[in-house]
């Protein structure tokens, strides 16, 4: 029929969660298989389609689409090659087109709309998928232009501040100064949150185009992406996608031709949760003990080295060039009130179908857990729901119709933070999750303010107390002051809110806070 | 299992003097000292506080700052275990129990000639599929107790010989 047989195209995800259960060992078993049975194939080694709980989850190229498998294990290789999989033909462990999972249906893709479909690090592919387009946009603009189209998009910070986007570009953009400076805050240090993680290792040149398209907004000519130290693939993803975008003049001394310096070098963190926090970023950035900043000046009128600096999440950065390249108005027509755009969702914990979702804002936490999770991986009820990470609150099964929008969390003293949720079962023991959020800020505080420092220690102490069931209404009275005290007297997020996750535990699952205590060892 | 070099003022120079250009030069070259000898021996706080025009109480509390840097050999293997709330809701303590009870191994409190330490490390990233650790900079998902004891396992006899 035909006269060349084209080599067939075989994707296994190198992002590290589908390492972590084994898709290198499945990527070589192809190789070998295929080699064995004299079958051309063509390996790439894709990010993750965020549906972690099917990983490895392999594709292959048909005449249909993307025909998905998983989870494959190596051991079940030989049998996929049987079945035929190389032609999407039936076996145990086939899922379908990936166009038609339901999972994927039903999100709106923008900022990871090529994760898991393109090679990472294939300069070739991300253009083929309309990759640079923002960037090119964004040359034909006025800098003002830029920032305005951001300004308008609605993009609000996605490291959990919600701070607007271009407010803060605006005012980097309006400082005079010789030198300014575009960071990426990459320390995604959140438990519950990895979208920073797989983006970097699934489409990294979106952030470098991304920051690219800062840099000219603001006249900045040199940036920096504060990766933290435990997201090792990530690194290696980023510096070889950094060598390969100055290769090919999209950084370097004119981006794209464009007359517009801009160098970016990753650094690693080491370790640190509180450089998380903008400020003590960038002492970190200069080398120093991250010990967090008193604001004012902001960091964007005196941020790194003393100069003018954007500090962005990944994600917020990542959202620009879909903005520039497809309107401000487009992206501002998916959201809710002033949540506008798009949000990967993290879905992690105790939960059956766990991964990453990206979704207007809006839709419920219901949805999510329910909808896409499929309840807990247990399969005991669900307890408890954390959501923003370790200074997030503790939400019970009732307020799970909240929807996902910053203000809707706000006002029932929770918050959308990074966009990760943790699910617990019924097993869980909140008391004991109180005494962590202090025992955890005790152990991350930067040690710069009074409240953070000494009342972390504080906390943990009076929640032993509690536990042991001593004096629990005169503790839990101290318990609330000293929450108060750390909300309102901390210099940054760490102590400012620490309290939420224990007053939400405390307020919505008083009963784990009046248990009798543990007989003793010795009694 | 990570292998590192004996520690050699001069090489620690060399690595000092080839990152010293950079802006704010002090974490990437803790990090290149630590890669290269497992460790930042006391000797490299002269170095490097030369090299950058920073006293030594500086770096000293740079260094001291971060749960990264170490200021002695790392045992043979370190398995850093997660044990942030993702992992938490899937019983990462129930596995610190198990390795104090089975194994006998203390999770950061390893005795300083064990070949092997057991490290909380809070989030690794990989919260949809928990418990998670990281081993020589691989990352595992869904590990259990077995797996966990079997990681910590070196080569019989590593200890000690030669």
């Amino acid at each position: 029929m035909s006269q060349v047989v084209p080599s067939i195209r075989v994707f296994v995800p190198i992002d590290a969660a589908a390492l972590s259960v084994g898709a290198e060992a499945v990527a070589q078993a192809i190789l070998r298989e295929a080699a064995e049975r004299g079958i051309e194939i063509e390996l790439v080694r894709n990010g993750s389609r965020g549906l972690l709980w099917l990983e490895p989850m392999v594709e292959v190229e048909t005449s249909e689409g993307r025909v998905a498998y998983g989870p494959v294990t190596a051991a079940a290789v030989a049998g996929l090659f049987d079945a035929g999989f190389t032609s999407g033909d039936a076996h145990a462990l086939r899922l379908g087109p990936v166009a038609e999972l339901d999972w994927m249906k039903r999100q709106q893709r923008l900022t990871f709309e090529r994760v898991g479909v393109t090679d990472p690090l294939s300069l070739a592919d991300y253009r083929a998928h309309g990759g640079l387009a923002g960037l090119q946009a964004a040359l034909a603009l006025q800098p003002a232009e830029i920032v305005e189209t951001v300004r308008a998009s609605g993009l609000r910070g996605r490291g959990g501040a919600g701070f607007p986007t271009g407010i803060k570009w605006k005012t980097v953009q309006d400082a005079r100064a010789e030198q300014k400076y575009i960071v990426c805050n990459a320390d995604e240090g959140d438990s519950g949150t990895f979208a920073d993680r797989m983006l970097i290792e699934g489409d990294p040149f979106l952030l470098i185009e991304g920051m690219a398209i800062a840099a000219v907004a603001v006249g900045a000519t040199r940036g920096y992406i504060y990766l933290r130290s435990e997201y090792p693939h990530a690194y290696r993803a980023l510096c070889r996608a950094i060598l390969k975008a100055e290769h090919a003049g999209l950084l370097g001394d004119s981006v794209l031709g464009s007359g517009h310096a801009f160098h970016l070098e990753a650094r690693l963190g080491a370790g640190a949760y509180i450089c998380g926090e903008e400020t003590s970023l960038l002492e970190s950035l200069e080398g120093k003990r991250a010990i967090v900043r008193a604001k004012p000046p902001l960091p964007a009128l005196q941020g790194l080295f003393g100069k003018p600096t954007i500090v962005n999440n990944v994600l917020s950065f990542a959202a620009v060039p879909w903005i520039l390249a497809h309107g401000a108005q487009a992206y501002a027509d998916f959201g809710m009130g002033r949540s506008r755009g798009t949000l990967p969702v993290q879905l992690g914990g105790n939960i059956r179908r766990g991964g990453l979702i990206e979704l207007a804002f809006g839709i419920s936490l219901r949805e999510i857990i329910e909808g896409f999770g499929g309840g807990t991986l247990s399969g005991r009820p669900i307890r408890a729901v954390q959501v923003g990470g370790p200074l997030g609150a503790y939400l019970t099964e009732q307020q799970l119709d909240t929807p996902m929008d910053y203000e809707a969390l706000a006002a029932m003293r929770a918050m959308l933070g990074h966009g990760g949720i943790v699910v617990f079962d019924d097993t869980v023991d909140m008391a004991k999750q109180a005494r962590f959020a202090f025992a955890f800020c005790a152990k991350e505080s930067c040690g710069k303010c009074t409240p953070c420092r000494i009342g972390a220690t504080r906390g943990v102490e009076v929640m032993d107390r509690i536990i042991a069931g001593q004096e629990r209404p005169k503790n839990i009275a101290v318990l609330r002051d000293l929450s108060r005290l750390m909300t309102d007297a901390s210099l940054c997020a760490m102590g400012g809110l620490t309290p939420m996750p224990v007053l939400s535990a405390l307020n919505h699952f008083s009963e784990d806070f009046d248990r009798p205590p543990l007989p003793m060892a010795a009694e | 299992m990570a292998e590192f070099s004996a520690w050699d003022r001069d090489e620690a120079r060399r690595i000092v003097g080839g990152l010293v250009h950079l802006e704010g030069a002090t974490l990437p070259i803790l990090h290149a000292l630590q890669e290269e000898f497992g460790y930042i021996d006391a000797e490299a706080i002269p170095l490097i506080s030369e090299a950058l025009n920073l006293s030594r109480a500086e770096v000293h509390g740079t260094i001291s700052f971060y749960h990264d840097f170490r200021a002695e050999p790392p045992p043979r293997r370190v398995v850093k275990l997660c044990r942030a709330e993702a992992c938490q809701a899937l019983g990462c303590e129930d596995l610190v129990a198990h390795l104090a009870q089975a194994g006998g191994i203390a999770v950061d409190h390893a005795s300083p000639d064990s070949p092997v330490a057991v490290e909380t490390v809070y989030c690794l990233g990989n919260c949809a599929l928990g418990p998670s650790a990281l081993v020589d900079g691989e990352l595992i998902g869904r590990v259990d107790a077995a797996r966990l004891l079997t990681l910590c396992e070196t080569q019989p006899g590593s200890r000690g010989q030669r």
